[in-house]
């Protein structure tokens, strides 16, 4: 289909000079493929039907907006107490020095720049192929623009179950970077990982991440965002899950002017479990989008969606969740829930939640609301002498609780809470 | 211990005058209760003592041991000395009671000027008071009264009062939703709590709360007033004619 000319300037300024990166043949395959699909499909605009609460012009515009380095010196790395492998990203460009050894055992970890240089590798199988099946029936042109120009990343074949998580760490040290990270996992059956991801990358990041979860496979997915007020960052998960498979992903998201996390989840394999949660928590110049699009394919799946946004200052939150239960997902158990709690009259938030069923047989809900401090709980912990400020900042945890929840490891869950403490605590008045 | 005066309150959204006049001494070590029926005044009564947002006082005083309770954020009431126990206890998800009780115990110690209490003094002292009123370990690290019964909201609150040592307790129909017992449970709980330096406001419908609950003082308050104070006997008296005996007589 044609673009709109303003769609192919658009395209043609993003690209530049941009040229796609060399490799072997599965990779350089599936990137001249991929750049194929974007000349189609364009880059996203206002007009496009998902992008109408957020303003795609500084994701796609054709450098990297400047954003000011952030000193976050008050409180520790994320997942700094938990024993963990660790890959270091500096501005999308990987530290072999910052990162750990990257052999585990019952997983194999390598670097897209180094696989991609092969002819063959496992990962051609998903690379570019489930953000491909992730494209209809909406678009996501900035995956699609990913899986193109991606130079660097992580391939994870978890073939057992790693004794420890491993942990991608994004530091952010130039204030003009542009960086594009794509990475793959490809759980075997029964396998089980955790992958926990941190920082805020760059000035700009554009990430995705595609995960094949085979047959009773387990996949924990957590990460926060990093404190940079001035990040901009889009990023993509598409995932697909075999029977009886598990996958998990919360996110954390406090600060940072400019956020689009989409989460793409195709359940394939009878009852198999996809719960995708998520925490934000914006002050002032803050965007924040959570787009999720859940396609329930077999009998006697579950899906949950769970996202609370701490919105204060002007700050907005954007929800757009979708649960698609195809003829035949009988026995269908879909769950969605938004809320925003402003803490001031000037900030919003924006949802849209959907569904779409063809079968008969199915249980989903939904539901989103706005709303302040609930004034008879503020009420009741003062009345137990319990000052405003701490009273508030009790309540912000408990109405991010059921989002936080969805962390099963506890150790993991205190981490985010900490976070989410420390976020409340600066800004206690 | 405390002392209200002439005490006027209009509720605010509404534009309506509750309370019309309330002049009320309760002293230290008694037990003072409040019988009325439906509409006369006594929640309120107690939500303006505690601070609640949506009344405003036209007229009259409360004072707590001297001070000057109306000018107070509720949180600096509750350091002073107050405690309402709620006729309806609110939900808190996400939030264990033991986070909440420790939160409330030292934001009062602080706010005292006291040291507060380190985590292990407070696990001790919480248990010891949890046991006597039948609160488990599941309920103490449940979330603030989600998922508890009538009765087990009712004992938190008992266990809060029991923490947080007060020196003015109010009871709002804190028989409301109870069995038989669970009221001898509570009730026991606060009659532990009976002491020469604590005094009680015992807000309820029923003559039974009070069976087991003592009071030295009762009162009937009809249309934002007190229009009789009695002993024990006026309760009795409520319990066996209703209230059109003692409205007549004062009419």
């Amino acid at each position: 289909m044609a673009q709109p000319q303003a769609k192919q300037t658009t395209l043609e300024a993003r690209l530049g000079s941009m040229a796609l990166p060399e490799g072997g043949l599965w990779a350089s395959a599936a990137r001249e493929a991929a750049l194929t699909r974007l000349q189609a499909i364009g880059l996203p605009d206002r007009r496009d039907e998902y992008w109408k609460f957020t303003r795609p012009d500084s994701l796609v515009q054709a450098e990297a907006p400047h954003a000011a380095l952030f000193l976050n010196d008050d409180e520790p790395d994320s997942f700094a107490a938990v024993d963990r492998l660790k890959l270091v990203f500096v501005d999308g460009v990987f530290d072999a020095e910052a990162s750990d050894d990257l052999t585990l055992e019952g997983v194999r970890i390598e670097r897209l720049a180094v696989a991609a240089k092969s002819d063959i590798h496992w990962a051609r199988d998903l690379y570019g192929v489930l953000e491909g099946r992730g494209q209809t029936p909406v678009a996501r042109p900035l995956a699609t623009l990913n899986t193109a120009y991606a130079t660097d990343g992580v391939l994870i074949h978890v073939t057992g179950r790693p004794s420890k998580p491993i942990n991608l760490v994004y530091v952010h040290k130039s204030e003009i970077s542009d960086a594009i990270l794509h990475h793959v996992i490809k759980l075997d059956p029964e396998a089980e990982a955790t992958i926990l991801e941190n920082g805020p990358a760059a000035a700009r990041f554009n990430k995705v991440m595609e995960v094949d979860v085979a047959e009773g496979a387990r996949f924990h997915h957590i990460r926060t965002q990093g404190r940079d007020h001035e990040r901009r960052a889009a990023t993509h998960i598409f995932a697909r899950l075999g029977a009886q498979s598990l996958f998990k992903s919360f996110t954390l998201t406090a600060n940072g002017v400019m956020t689009r996390n989409e989460c793409v989840i195709e359940l394939l394999g009878d009852d198999a479990v996809a719960h995708v949660a998520g925490a934000a928590m914006g002050d002032g110049d803050f965007h924040q989008d959570d787009t999720v699009f859940v396609t329930h394919d077999a009998l006697r799946c579950e899906s949950r969606q769970v996202f609370k946004k701490v919105l204060r200052n002007g700050a907005t939150g954007v929800f757009q969740g979708k649960i698609l239960v195809k003829p035949g997902a009988q026995k269908t158990d879909g769950y969605q829930i938004s809320q925003a709690l402003l803490l001031d009259e000037d900030s919003q938030f924006l949802a849209k939640p959907e569904l779409e069923i063809y079968a008969d047989d199915v249980a989903c809900s939904h539901g989103s609301t706005s709303g302040a401090i609930d004034e008879d709980a503020l009420y009741y912990l003062r009345a137990r002498g319990i000052p405003r400020p701490i009273a508030t900042d009790l309540l912000t945890m408990s109405f991010l609780a059921e989002a936080v929840e969805e962390i099963e490891d506890e150790g993991l869950r205190d981490d985010i809470n900490s976070q989410l403490a420390a976020w409340l605590e600066r800004r206690r008045r | 211990m405390l002392e209200i005066k002439n005490l006027h309150v209009d509720l605010e959204e509404e534009d309506k005058t509750i309370l019309k006049g309330v002049n009320l001494t309760v002293e230290a070590g008694t037990v003072h209760a409040i019988m009325g029926p439906n509409g006369s005044g006594k929640s309120t009564l107690s939500y303006v003592l505690s601070g609640r947002d949506g009344y405003t006082v036209t007229d009259g005083s409360a004072t707590l041991a001297g001070v000057d309770l109306l000018d107070m954020e509720p949180e600096e009431r509750a350091a002073a000395g107050l405690f309402l126990a709620f006729q309806y206890p609110v939900e808190i998800p996400g939030v264990g009671n033991m986070t909440f009780l420790r939160t409330a115990v030292n934001a009062q110690r602080k706010a005292r000027g006291q040291e507060e209490m380190s985590a292990a003094e407070f696990l001790k002292v919480v248990r010891e008071k949890a046991k006597t009123l039948q609160i488990d370990a599941d309920m103490l690290k449940r979330p603030v009264n989600v998922g508890f019964s009538g009765g087990e909201k009712k004992r938190n609150e008992i266990l809060q009062m029991a923490m947080l040592e007060p020196k003015m307790c109010i009871l709002d129909e804190t028989d409301s939703g109870l069995d038989v017992d669970a009221m001898k449970l509570v009730s026991d709980g606060v009659n532990a709590l009976r002491d020469e330096g604590r005094a009680f406001l015992v807000i309820t419908h029923y003559q039974r709360l009070l069976d087991h609950i003592k009071p030295d003082v009762v009162h009937i308050m009809y249309d934002g007033r007190i229009i009789k104070t009695g002993g024990p006997e006026l309760a009795l008296e409520v319990e066996q004619n209703g209230y059109a005996d003692i409205l007549a007589e004062v009419a």
